[in-house]
């Protein structure tokens, strides 16, 4: 029997491009940034990747909650509005 | 497990507490309604990085351990995770109990907002006395249950408490259930903004004033109950943050100086008879 029709797929954007929910978007200071990796592990979508220089944000997906710039103890990141 | 791009809402709890799934090798996630339904995608999409049964509320526990038992018969490595919030734990509790006393092999992990969230923040057993739901405009008139106590009561392998405002130690637990055998439960706070009434960025920061003020405690259970070492401090009282600190949420905006006050004698009495099991 196929019940591929009443399984559902796993697909990145299930609820469309959240970043269009935003009113603040997280903007990173990148020189006060000591890549403790707290905004990596409390970001709620996980939208945060920490490189060797640089912290990138996706902002297709990024809601906006603000929750990065509370954890962040070096204060490296600053809330603007959109 | 989670991808981005899902439903759930700006800061919620849930998510950051789904993220931590990670820790936990070869998920298989058992929901029943609630906010975790939501947040999981309406079909055919879903937003989660793995398998998950969708059930209706008294029968997670059941489909839970028939999974986990039929994986282990033929022959499948997983972990069967039953996740769900505080809501189905009080409408599921009766096969949560039986569960837990035939000591299936499986993680039961309750994410506790304190009120039916999904459906429009209506009291739950969980629910702090005085909060203020729909359903107990004035405050909830009758004192919270402690779910992970009864838990320790069924001699459950595994119980531990966690908070979404200490995500190191709540991976820790996490990890730590993913490894072992038989039932264990985890018991994660998670403070949510729409239904506490507070901003969406706060979310932690509530999260760890409830452990710093003593509202929420944070122990294990392994054979010997243990309180964690992020919330170990909070077990005297001078090291505790004032009560009113944590209580700055709209859900608790009526109370009166004299209900703080009876508040704070209720958390003692709560750490009093917790400290008696270690």
């Amino acid at each position: 029997m196929d019940l591929s029709p009443i399984i559902s797929k796993k697909t990145v954007a299930s609820a469309g491009e959240t970043g269009s929910w935003r009113n603040y978007r997280p903007a990173v200071i990148a020189e006060l940034c000591s890549k403790c990796r707290n905004c990596v592990l409390y970001c709620p979508e996980g939208v945060i990747s920490v490189g060797e220089n640089s912290v990138e944000i996706d902002y297709n997906f990024c809601k906006g909650c603000g929750i990065c710039k509370e954890v962040c103890e070096q204060r490296a990141i600053e809330i603007v509005p959109e | 497990m989670i991808l981005p791009g899902n439903a759930s809402c700006q800061g919620c709890p849930i998510s950051m507490a789904m993220r931590c799934l990670d820790e936990i090798s070869k998920p298989v996630l058992v929901i029943p309604a609630g906010c975790s339904t939501v947040i999981a995608g309406l079909h055919p999409k879903s937003a989660m990085n793995g398998p998950v049964v969708h059930v209706p509320f008294p029968s997670t526990h059941s489909v839970a351990a028939g999974l986990s038992e039929a994986y282990k018969r033929i022959g499948v490595k997983a972990n069967v995770v039953a996740w769900m919030g505080d809501g189905a734990a009080d409408i599921g509790f009766a096969a949560l109990s039986a569960s837990a006393a035939r000591k299936d092999d499986l993680i039961t992990i309750v994410v506790d907002n304190e009120a039916y969230m999904n459906t429009g923040t209506q009291a739950s057993l969980s629910t702090f006395w005085k909060a203020r739901t729909t359903t107990s405009p004035a405050g909830k008139t009758e004192e919270r249950r402690n779910l992970a106590l009864i838990m320790l009561a069924h001699k459950a392998d595994y119980v531990a408490t966690a908070s979404v405002g200490y995500i190191r130690d709540l991976r820790r637990k996490f990890r730590k259930a993913g490894v072992m055998k038989g039932f264990r439960f985890i018991h994660v706070h998670t403070p949510c903004p729409p239904g506490w009434k507070f901003p969406s960025e706060k979310t932690v920061d509530v999260a760890r004033k409830a452990v710093m003020s003593g509202a929420w405690i944070l122990w294990e259970y392994d054979g010997k109950l243990k309180l964690s070492k992020a919330g170990e401090k909070y077990a005297s009282k001078e090291n505790r943050i004032p009560l009113e600190d944590y209580l700055k949420q709209g859900r608790f905006s009526h109370l009166s100086d004299e209900e703080i006050r009876e508040l704070e004698q209720k958390i003692d009495e709560d750490w009093e008879l917790l400290l008696r099991f270690s």
